[in-house]
This record gives C-alpha cells, structure tokens and sequence, in this order.
C-alpha cells in the first residue's frame, strides 16, 4: 500500500459497507427479511460471501451476519503523521468492501434491479442468450447487461483457465481514454485469449458504452462479458474467482485463506483501472489483491512495486500520454502487455502456428538432399544460431524479423547464409540460462516436419525439405516455431521472446561476430566451471518418490546420473522453482579433496535419505560411492581380477565381464543404497577430469559397450589425452571382443592395458 | 559548557547541571571516576575457589590449581549466562505462577486476555482444548510450563518451534536443554572449581544453558504475557523524560515483570484515584515507565517511556518524580541516594529484592489490585511533597510501538493472507539486504545511546530491516527511529517495503524477554520459503552496541545457538583466551553456523554485519544487493499536489503534464 492508497481505500471501504447496510435496511422494510436473494443459475449462492465466511445467503436477512463480520473489518484511515501500519489494515478493509458491494447486489437482484438495463439499439447483440437461458428477461436483445455470470459458463471457462489453457482474465473497470483505444485493448486480450469482464464507468461512461458506439461484439462467444456499469459488478469478476476454487480446486465456502492462494497461484486475473480511480475503486482494488489480482492504471496513482501478496507488483501506474508509442493504439498495446507482465500471466501456445505437422515425433526425421529444397550452413553456406538475454524493455514478445530476403529467389537444392537470433527476457532469466536454452532451438526445430536441424552454435545446419515449402514453410515459421516453444517449455523464465532471421550476407557477418564472442565466453566460463570454482553443489531428489531414500548430488563435473541434469540445469531448475527438487548444498568445507568429501554434501545426503546414507565421496567407486534411483545412463563395476571397471549402457543388452547384463546389474546399482564397487552414472560423466579420479580415473576402463565408444568417440579420446593415455580407446574392450573375465583378461594383456600396471584398486 | 555526561540523549545532558547543583553524582560521574578492572574485563580474573581470586596475566598462564586462561575465561563467560538465563527464567516462572492463580481464580484483577493466544499455546504445549473451559486450559499451560523448569530429562517443549533443522543441529551438538533449572545448575556446577577443565566443553553448557532461556524461559514469559495482558498490536505512544507532567502526579514503573505494573496501569486509571489526585493539588495521574517495565505496558497500553536504563538516576534530578516502584533487574542501587536528596518515593515491590534505604510494599498476586492501588496512593500523597525545582526537559518524541511476531504476520497480508511472504519476497528480491535485531543494554563505559544508534542509522539506510528490544528500542524511540515518517532515511528498497506496509524501518518488538519473539519471527522466515531452511540460513545478525548485563550475554549466546551470527560492542570480555575467542566465533560457526563476537569499534562492527548478510545472500544465491535497483514505489506527495489543484487542471493521463501543473501552481 501506499498511505495514499490506503486512506482512499479505508474510506471506500467505510462508505460502502455502509450503503449495503442501508441499502439492507430499506429492502427488508420494503420486500420482508425473507425476500429472495439469489444470482443468476449458481450452486454457490452470492459466491464471494460464501467463499469467505461460509454463509450459504438465500434471503435477505441472510444478509446482516455478513455485514456484521464486514464491519469487524473495517479500519479508521491512517493519521497524517506518526500513523499506524495499514496494509493487513487496507486489505482487511478490501475484503468488507467485497462482502458489501456483493451484499448490494444481492439486494439489487431481490428487488428485480439486476442485470442492469442496457440499452443495446440493436447493435453490439450476441444472439439467444446473453447470459444464462433460464433467467427470464435475460439476454442482449432484452435490453439487460450481463450480470453474473451462470455455473455452467463457469465450468466451461474455469476448468480452461486453471489448467492453464486459457492464460487469465482481465478485470476492466472505468472508461478508457477513447473509444479506439477501447477497442484496441480488449482486441489485444482477445489476441490472447484472455477473458475480458467489464465494469465500471468514469463519470457515467464506461467501456461497455465505447464498445457499444464502436460495434464490438460482447458475449460468451467473443470472451468479452459486460457485468455492470458501476463499481458494484466488479464484484462479479471476483465471484467468478472464488466459484474456479470451490468448483476446480475443492474448496469449501469459509476456506478463504485456502481460496485465495489457490487464485494467486492458479488464476492468473489482474484490474485494468481506466481513467481516474475514486474511493469505492481502490476498496475494491484492495479487495482484488487478497485474491493475488494486481492492479494497473491508466492514470497517475502511487505505486506498490513491493511483491508478496501478489506474485509480482501490487500496484501499476502507467499514465497513458506517457506510455511510449507512436500512437495511441500503439500505447494500448503496450498496456496490455505491462498488465500481462504484472501479474506473469503465462501465454501458453500449445498449437505451433505452421503449415507443416509439428511434434517430437518428426524430431529424428532426415532430409536427404535429394529432397532438399534449401540448407543453411554445411558445405555451402554459413549458419549459426545464437540466443541471448535482454532487458524487458528492449524487446517486444512475439517480433518476428526477416532480416534480409527469404529463400524464394535460391534455386532448389541451393544453400543460403542464415543466422537465428533469439532475444528473450524474463524476470527470472539469467545470463547462466543462455546457453541452456541456446541448446534447446535443436530440438525446438527438428519438430517441424521436413525441417532438419543439425550442430549447434555456428556449426548449425538446418535443411528445409521441398514437401515442406511448398506447404508454405518460410523463414518466419522458424521464428514462430522458437516463440511459441520457448514461452511453452520455459514459461517460468522467459516472459518474452522475439526472433531475427538474418539473411543479408553482411549481416551474418556482423552478428555472427557478436555470437562467436559470447560463445567464446561462455566456453571459458564452462571451462572455469570446476568443482573447484564453485562453492555450491545441488541435489536432485526429483526421483524420491520411487527411491525415496537417493539424492543425487551434482556438480560441475559429475552430472546426474541420468544425464538429463547438469549442473547448470539443476541451478537453473532452482531458479525456476526454489522449493524443487534441486536444491543448493553449499560445499561446506572440503575433508578430503581426493575422494571428494565435503560438509555440505554430507549433511544434505544423510538429511534427505532418511539417514540411511551417512556419507558420500564424490569421486570415488570404492568407498561411500553415491547411489542410484534407477535412471541411470550407465552402471559401472569393479572387475577386480582386471584390477579395473567396466561400463555398461542402458542401451547395450549383452553379458558383461561382471557376468551379468544391464538389467541384472540394475538391481543392485538402484534403489538408493551405497554398493561399494557398483555405480549408476550419466555417460559424460565418464568424460570428466572427476570421474572416478580417487580411484585412477578413466584408466580403470578395461570394458565399455561399444555404444559408448561410438557416441562419444570425440570427447572420449580428449578424455583419454588429458589423461596421458592416447590411445586409450583401443585399450578398452567391449562386447564384439569379450563377454566374460576368461576373455577379458589376455586381451587386455595384449594390448598393455594400463590398469594392470596400476596400483591395486582394493 | 561542554557535558561531562557522556550521552546524545540531550533529557539527560539537560539535567547534568541539576546534578552538580545537589552535588548528587550519578553514573556518568562514577563511571567517569572508577575504571573497569583491566583483569577482570578481559575474563582471566578467577575466583572460584578460596586459593584465589588469581590473575592471568602478563607470564601467569594458569591459576593456582592449574586452570589456564582458556578454562577462566569459559567458566567466567558460563557464569554470566547462567546468572542471565536464571534472571529471564525466574520472570517466566513468576509468569506461569501467575497464569495458574489467574485460573483458579486467585489473583486479583487478573484475566484471561488473549484466548487465541492460550489456544495457540496450548496446541504447542499439548494442552487439550476441546471442550474444555479457558480457565482448565490456563491452568494446564501454567503447570505445564512450570514443569518446564523441572525437567530432568527430553527436551523442553519449546524447541520443537524452531525449523526442524535447527532442531537437529542441536540434537547432534547435545546442546538441547533438557529442563530450565538443570541446566542453570548444571552450568554452575560445571564452573565450579575442579570440575569442567575443557573451555570447549565448558562453552557447550553455555551454549545448551542459553537455549533454556531463548527457547524456554523467556519465550514462556512473552506467550504467558501475551495470555493474560494481550498480544500486543501497533499504539502511537511517546518516549523520553519529557513525557513526565508538572501538574500530575509522576508515578515511574521501573524494572522488568508486567505483573504488577499491569495492576497500576488499571488502577490510576480509575476515577476514585483520579480523584484523590486532584484532591491532592495534581491535575491527575501521569504513569511512565522505564526499562523493560515500560516496554511491557507501552506495548500493550501505550504507557509511555521516561527513557532507558542510564536515564533512571536522571529521571528523579527533575524533582517532577513523585514515586518510583521497582521489581527486579536493572535497578541501580544508586537511585536510593538519589531519591533521598529529591522528594521522590522509591518503592520495592518484589518478594526477590530489596534496597536498604527504600520502602518496600510487598507484592503478590492475591491481592495485586490493593497493593497497587497502596502503591498509586503513595505516590499520590507525595505529590504535596516536592521540594526542589521541577525542571522537566520539553525533550520528546512521538513513536509506534506494539509489534509482535502475530501482529507482524498480519500486516503482510491482513486476516486472510497474513504470511512472511512480503518479507521473504523482499529479501530475495533485494529490496531489503538483510534482517538485524539490534537490541540490549545501556552500558556507562561508553557514550549513552550513541553506539547503538549509529549502527541503527546506518543499518536502514543500507537497506537491512532493524528489530529492536529492551533499552535499545527505547534509544531508538528517544530519536524518532519508530517512526513511520523515518522511512526516509532508509535505503530506497527497505523504503518501498515500509512504505507498502506503513510501518517505520525500525520496529520495537518490546522487552528484553522479548527477544523471544525475534526467534520466533525468524523460524517463521526461514520455515516461508525461499531463504533455506533454517535460522542459519537467513541473511539476519544480531547485536548489541551498548550491552551490559549478564542477560544480554544469555540472549547472545542462543542467538549464536540458533544460528545468528551475534556482534557485542563495548569490550571483549573473552579477549583473556584467544581459543576461547575462536571457539565462539570459528567453532560455533562449523558447528551451529552462529556465532558470538566482540567488535568494539561500531565501524567495524557495522561492517562485520554487512559482510555477514551479503555472505548469506550469496550462499543462497540471492541477486547481490544494489543499493540504486529499487525505489520507484510511491507517489503519495504528487497525489497530495495534484488533489490541490482544481478539478478540471486535474489531467492524470500524463506525469509529465500534471507534474507541470503542479509545479505551476506552486
């Protein structure tokens, strides 16, 4: 709150619960204490007092308990000087002020006073019923506005807009600059797909009359619904609130606390206040933050950027001639995006907007060049793809430029210079994600059908099939495919996402100067990332809930066991979510750096496995070795006659040298418990300087399944160089040589292994 | 004239002159005149057998039996909480003694105030409550705290409100205490000659001792408290010597426990006293209290503050004082020479305390209300007596005070959302750096409230949230610092956060048992989410500039138990050992990630702090603060304006334009 704020909204607050009380009084002398109340087709009765205090409201006495306990929560404004706090003050006050303006409205709907009337002049109609078909009178044509809206819209739209479909709804109150500008700012939330609920006015005008005058459809079917023209029928924005956690979340009316945070965490609803906010306004904008709802106005008002009721700010001032825009569209615009920011409504896009079939299952698809309409990149042409992070600000969500021509004019089977540029900022992102998202455009694009994405980095190489340009597949559709995918795999962090597809040769060039810097450093930085250089690890106990008792501790150089989490992603992962299942373990102090013992780790690992694991060195097979949930890549064992280890991959079904294949082995490497000679890892573990390092290293290898070899020929035989062994790979058996010890052994003689030469490794 | 008083509280420099006048010194002009013993103040001074007292000094490395410096100088520090944790814990005792004659119906104008709250005590004390009356129910918390005092073994209940990994930490430390008074016995036990001979393992006593006072002693006292004389919640109240009237009568209530001041509070109120004195020459009755006796009843009634430990001799120079009624604890001897050379009436109450040359009117619960209202009329008919010049210093400043752990949970979110979650959310975000609880005493050896208001002065405005108790937030009140309105001299980030809620950067969570409620406010931070999982995780400290009675060390050393990193001014009463100085800080840091230093220097001490908190934050890979990131909240001032002009000037579509306008107009 601001004090402002709060001063203005105790004083609403004060004034409206006093109306209702009035109002009460008058309708009971006129219609008897048990004159009907009850709104249009519910099961919930006035939703909002039901949801707070549990009061099943039928009749009009039904109605004084409730303001009773509205006014026990109310408050005096706040002095001029040496003032009390007022925010639980001002949001209590919020609450009263909802049980009042609902309690209004249930008066209004005994006394036959609601829906409102509403002139409609034959435009501006949606067909049949307007709002529910059984409430006589009901319906555009009948010359009502909308009222609250039925159970059963309730349940088509709610279930959408918890499980996330559909993004939000925009609770409009007031009058907004213009009619254009009206216009413009419930197109740019339909665009969305956003719920747009209107009331209010500003000096007796409000934005249902703008989009009357400019013909703008409002109804169930367009997404717009006019409640009321005053403040009151704000309220019926909130009851629709409260009935998605009664009706989706189980809830029971008087579990208000419980109701309230499951909209703050699964509705994502904000107030779009426009033009000048009165008293009963900011009660009711009080009223809205108790539900996690911000608000942002057009106007000048205080500010509450302060986060914690609401997931991101309270309160949002941006007065409109100020907005940057070239005109007054352009700054609607920019409106609805800052509103969507605010409260981190997610745009979901579950369709990728392209002319060809999309899903992982074209992921492993080639496009033979004889097939090939186009490439960018391999022999031919240049291409690279780069993806960095910006500020809010400096980018807009969904841009998508073409810079330079498209591949029209090249003749089939030619090749282009390409670069992808990928712009993303987000309240959570960090320049440590770049290179994890950077990753994800392969696979991203390889879901296109008739599109093929190879490398990464400036080694990218991306064909486009002719089957597919012909169905129209253009350069724009990469962008569409980047846009759409990263808001939906990366919506926690990433808020914005905008594309450049550079073509003009010069360009590349240019950019492709700025990606081969950031690459550059990010490789030093990858490198830097030693165990050493960092002080803090991270668990992951994502699998606890088969292997209840396995953490997996990660680090820079040993990644999970799975493979699927390095270190950078576990932090990231933490980031995204900090209750999740990875969680910083700082080092603590290190007691043995060759077996890999630390403090931290310890502790974390004896915590989190209910004890049953006391210890854990983290580079080491033969004693306290880190255990397994199941997922693992690979298992590795002792082969003590070879005085070595070999490795087996999930993917290799043969008998090993241990005498018993992957799934036998599996047995005893999972399920959480320390087997000293026995480990599950992810294969790039094998890669790493820290791989086994207490007990010899990389060569211990005498046996790997010839599946490895072949996946990561490369990084294997740098591996084997850094440790001193060039030859290494040809030293190491594998199922083609020998299934068995009896083999194993003089095969390995023959070659001079460099395991036998080493020290006992018991 | 430039003072000899030692102090930036100008009440009481005003009075100085006073003073020499009546040729009364006070404690300035002692402490001025009698130096600390070098010896002892470094620790190494033993006297715990008839072979001593013997001196570590200078080539003398161990006493008499033996002992080293090390063993000294841990007994001597072992000695000081337990004296402090039996001072907290007896007031918890007295606390439960009362509950349970309020029950049963035998306490004189008590009652139950907070029923929630006894519920809410109830549930963690395993008290059965359905279907139960109130008054079964206090009394089953009643005895069962007592019994707290009496365990032999477990743990006591209270530590299961800590996170569980706190819990854990200390079951694998074995500091849990097991019953209040075993380990206050225990502690001295060990200290005794010939016993405990490892400063290590001496300090482990300390450390499980502290924890029955933190998470036992005084935590009963403040929840006991709260059940009979209500949880406090925010009150306008004022702080300082000018808070005493010249036409009322002037009744000071001085000391610690609330029980009794509770019962004068109610009865000056009443009419029938009023009366009396007017019928005396007085326009009425002015109650002000001093010490942790004020801060009990500021909280919950307003009753305004005369000032702090070191003000209570300057208190009575005004000859405005017509009794002063004191319990237990922090009471200085002196104020009976100083009372006899004014008018003023000094009063003892407690059954535990006496001062020769004082009147003593026995207190006890059965009949509170008449011995207090014996007490209001004696002071009452003193009021004719004054005899020296009223000389009162128009020195005072309005202030908030009443915050508890409940009410700080319901100002982030009201009845519905009430949580941490604001705060936790600006620790992450940065708006605020960190917490401080900067509490603790007045201490004449160095200058009067200056140390601990540098370091609250510069705390907000770096953007760290200060709490703050006993003698400290009195100071802070002195100085406008429980001030909203003193938001502005906060960082821009804590500004925003204080500015959403409305409250000062400085928040006065009451006396010092009530540092009890520091814990709890901190278990609660760290079990909301997002700033780890314990205590010890969070960017918090504590400290205490000015300390100096041996409660403070009890309150330092379970803040280090629990995990905070704990910062003492004034002078290192461990400096004696070094390995005792690294115990308290390196070692209790492994082991309890909290730790107990002794920074003299306030620069120094500040910047320990900063380090402290950003170190915490990057542990919890938090962004690092920046002090130029936040602070585009607000607006109220321009609101103001902008309601100045006429209507139709009003144009709220642009900053900019209605800016202009405003600036027109003016």
């Amino acid at each position: 709150m601001s004090r402002y704020i709060a001063t203005r909204a105790l004083r609403g607050a004060n004034m409206v619960v006093r109306e209702a009380d009035q109002l009460l009084k008058q309708a009971i002398a006129e219609l008897g204490p048990d004159a009907k109340v009850e709104f249009t087709n519910t099961a919930y009765f006035l939703p909002v007092i039901y949801g707070f205090t549990g009061r099943q409201v039928t009749k009009l006495a039904d109605l004084e308990p409730v303001l009773e306990e509205a006014k026990k929560l109310l408050h005096p404004v706040p002095k001029d000087k040496n003032y009390l706090p007022y925010l639980g003050e001002t949001l209590d006050a919020g609450v009263a002020s909802l049980l009042a303006m609902e309690a209004i409205e249930g008066i209004r709907f005994a006394k036959g006073e609601e829906p409102m009337p509403f002139n409609w002049a034959g435009k501006g109609m949606v067909g049949g019923s307007f709002t529910s078909p059984e409430f006589e009178g009901a319906g555009a044509g009948d010359g009502r506005l909308n009222g609250p809206i039925d159970d059963i819209q309730l349940r088509a739209w709610g279930i959408q807009l918890v499980d996330g479909r559909m993004p939000g709804f925009a609770a409009i109150v007031g009058c907004a600059k213009s009619n254009e500008v009206a216009v413009e700012i419930v197109r740019q939330l339909q665009q969305r797909n956003i719920l747009v609920f209107l009331s209010g006015n500003v000096n007796g005008r409000s934005i249902i009359h703008q989009l009357h005058e400019e013909g703008v459809e409002m109804g169930y079917d367009t997404y717009i619904v006019p409640f009321g023209l005053d403040t009151m029928s704000a309220i019926y924005a909130l009851g629709f609130a409260t009935r998605s956690a009664l009706t989706f979340g189980g809830m029971k009316g008087g579990q208000a606390r419980e109701i309230l945070l499951y909209n703050k965490y699964r509705v994502f609803a904000f107030v779009l206040a426009l033009g000048e906010i009165d008293d009963l306004k900011y009660a009711a904008a009080a009223g809205a933050i108790s539900y996690g709802f911000p608000t942002i106005a057009d106007t000048v008002i205080p500010q509450i950027l302060p986060t914690g009721i609401t997931s991101y700010e309270h309160v949002i001032s941006m007065p409109f001639d100020d907005i940057e825009g070239e005109n007054d569209l352009e700054r609607a615009k920019r409106l609805v995006q800052r509103a969507i920011e605010v409260r981190g409504v997610k745009i979901k896009i579950t369709e990728v907007p392209i002319p060809v079939p999309y899903g992982s299952a074209f992921e492993g698809e080639r496009v033979r060049r004889a097939d090939m309409r186009i490439e960018f990149g391999g022999k031919n042409s240049r291409c690279f793809e780069y993806l960095r992070m910006r500020n809010m600000d400096e980018i807009e969500d969904h841009k998508i430029v073409i810079d330079g021509p498209g591949f029209e004019e090249v003749e089939e089977g030619g090749s282009m210079d390409m670069g992808i540029l990928v712009e993303v900022a987000g309240r959570k992102m960090q320049e440590d994600f770049e290179p994890v998202l950077e990753r994800q455009i392969h696979y991203f694009i390889n879901g296109a059908s008739g599109v093929q994405h190879i490398g990464q980095r400036d080694i990218t190489w991306i064909r486009i099939s002719k089957a597919a340009a012909q169905k129209g597949f253009n350069l724009k559709h990469l962008g569409e495919i980047l846009y759409a995918r990263f808001h939906a795999d990366f919506g926690a962090i990433v808020d914005k996402v905008q594309v450049t597809i550079i073509t003009d040769p010069k360009k590349v060039a240019e950019m492709l100067e700025v990606a081969r810097k950031a690459y550059d450093y990010r490789n030093r930085r990858l490198a830097d990332l030693t165990d050493e250089a960092v002080d803090t690890f991270y668990s992951c106990t994502l699998c606890q809930s088969f292997a209840p008792n396995h953490v997996c501790v990660v680090t820079p150089e040993r990644l999970g066991l799975c493979g699927a989490y390095n270190w950078l992603d576990c932090k990231a992962s933490y980031e995204i979510n900090p209750t999740g299942p990875n969680q910083p373990i700082p080092k603590g102090t290190c007691l043995d750096p060759v077996k890999g013992y630390f403090t931290g780790p310890n502790e974390f690992v004896k915590q989190h496995s209910n004890g049953t694991v006391e210890q854990v060195a983290l580079y080491s097979i033969m004693e306290n070795p880190m255990t397994a949930c199941g997922c693992f890549e690979c298992i590795m064992m002792v082969i003590p006659e070879a005085n070595g280890v070999m490795i087996v991959s999930r993917e290799d079904p043969s008998m090993t040298p241990a005498g018993m294949t992957f799934s036998t082995l599996a047995g005893m490497a999972g399920g959480g418990l320390q087997t000293p000679g026995v480990m599950g890892i992810g294969k790039y573990y094998i890669t790493s300087r820290k791989f086994i390092s207490a007990d010899g290293g990389l060569k211990r290898v005498v046996w790997m399944s010839s599946i490895l070899k072949q996946q990561m020929r490369e990084e294997l035989q740098k591996a084997a160089e850094r440790e001193g062994v060039p030859d290494l790979l040809d030293k190491i058996a594998d199922e083609t040589i020998c299934t068995d010890v009896d083999g194993l052994l003089p095969w390995l003689e023959e070659k001079g292994h460099p395991a036998l030469m080493m020290d006992p490794i018991f | 004239m430039s003072p000899n008083y030692q102090s930036m509280d100008p009440a009481v420099v005003a009075l100085q002159g006073i003073a020499e006048e009546a040729c009364c010194p006070t404690v300035f002009d002692r402490a001025a005149e009698l130096k600390p013993c070098p010896i002892g103040s470094t620790g190494v001074c033993c006297r715990m057998c008839g072979m001593g007292p013997c001196r570590l000094v200078g080539k003398t490395d161990r006493g008499v039996c033996g002992a080293t410096r090390a063993t000294v100088v841990a007994r001597n520090y072992t000695r000081m909480v337990a004296g402090g944790v039996s001072a907290h814990s007896d007031h918890g005792r007295d606390l439960a003694r009362t509950l349970i004659e309020t029950a049963r119906g035998e306490a004189q104008g008590y009652r139950i105030r907070d029923v929630q709250k006894l519920y809410e005590v109830a549930e963690i004390m395993e008290v059965p409550t359905k279907g139960r009356k109130v008054e079964e129910i206090a009394e089953d918390v009643g005895r069962k705290a007592l019994a707290q005092f009496g365990q032999q073994e477990g743990e006591l209940i209270y530590l299961r409100r800590a996170p569980k990994k706190r819990q854990e930490i200390w079951r694998k430390a074995g500091i849990a205490p097991r019953g209040i008074d075993r380990e206050v016995v225990e502690a001295m036990h060990r200290t005794h000659e010939g016993v405990d001979m490892d400063a290590e393992h001496i300090l482990m006593q300390a450390l499980r001792c502290s924890l029955a006072d933190g998470w036992g002693g005084s935590m009963m006292a403040t929840d006991i408290s709260d059940i009979l004389f209500g949880t406090p919640v925010p009150l306008n109240t004022y702080h300082n010597l000018g808070v005493l009237k010249e036409d009322e009568v002037n009744l000071i209530i001085h000391g610690h426990e609330p029980t009794l001041s509770e019962m004068v509070v109610a009865v000056a109120q009443t009419p029938e006293m009023q009366e009396y004195a007017r019928s005396k020459g007085a326009k009425g009755i002015n109650l002000a209290g001093m010490c942790c006796t004020a801060l009990e009843v500021l909280a919950r009634h307003g009753v305004p503050s005369a000032g702090n430990f070191l003000s209570q001799e300057i208190a009575v120079l005004t000859g405005a004082v017509d009794a002063m009624v004191v319990d237990v604890q922090c009471i200085m001897e002196a104020l009976v020479p100083v009372s006899q050379r004014f008018h003023t009436l000094l009063i003892t109450t407690s059954p535990k305390a006496k001062m020769t040359g004082a009147l003593h009117i026995e207190f006890d619960e059965e009949h509170a209300l008449d011995i207090a209202k014996e007490i209001v009329k004696r002071a009452v008919d003193n009021f004719p007596n004054r005899k020296a010049k009223v000389v009162i210093p128009k020195v005072v400043s309005p202030a908030i005070g009443g915050f508890s752990h409940e009410y700080l949970q319901y100002m982030q979110g009201g009845l519905h959302r009430g949580s941490f979650r604001p705060l936790n959310d600006a620790i992450i975000a940065g708006r605020i750096r960190g917490v401080a609880g900067v509490v603790g005493c007045n201490n004449a050896r160095v200058p009067h409230d200056e140390g601990m208001m540098k370091v609250i002065r510069t705390l907000i405005a770096n953007d760290v949230l200060v709490v703050t108790t006993g003698c400290t937030a009195h100071a802070s009140g002195k100085y406008g610092y429980l001030l909203p309105e003193m938001m502005r001299d906060a960082g821009k980030g804590l500004r925003e956060v204080c500015e959403a809620i409305g409250i000062p950067p400085v928040l006065n969570l009451g006396s010092c048992v009530d540092n009890s409620r520091i814990l709890t406010v901190l278990s609660q931070v760290a079990t909301e989410g997002g700033l780890g999982q314990d205590i010890g995780d969070l960017p918090a400290v504590g400290m205490a500039p000015e300390w100096m009675s041996e409660k403070a060390i009890a309150i330092g050393t379970y803040c280090a138990a629990s995990g905070v990193h704990t910062i003492f001014g004034v002078n290192n009463i461990v400096s004696g050992s070094p390995e005792v100085v690294e115990i308290l800080s390196k070692k209790w840091d492994e082991m309890l990630g909290g730790t107990m230093e002794f920074i003299p220097d306030y620069d120094e001490m500040i910047q320990a702090a900063l380090a402290h908190i950003d170190r915490k934050r990057a542990e919890l890979g938090l962004v690092p603060w920046d002090p130029e990131r936040y602070g585009q909240s607000g607006g109220d001032e321009l609101m103001e304006k902008i309601l100045s002009l006429p209507p139709e000037q009003r144009y709220l579509y642009s900053r900019k334009v209605v800016e202009e306008r405003v600036a027109e107009q003016v």
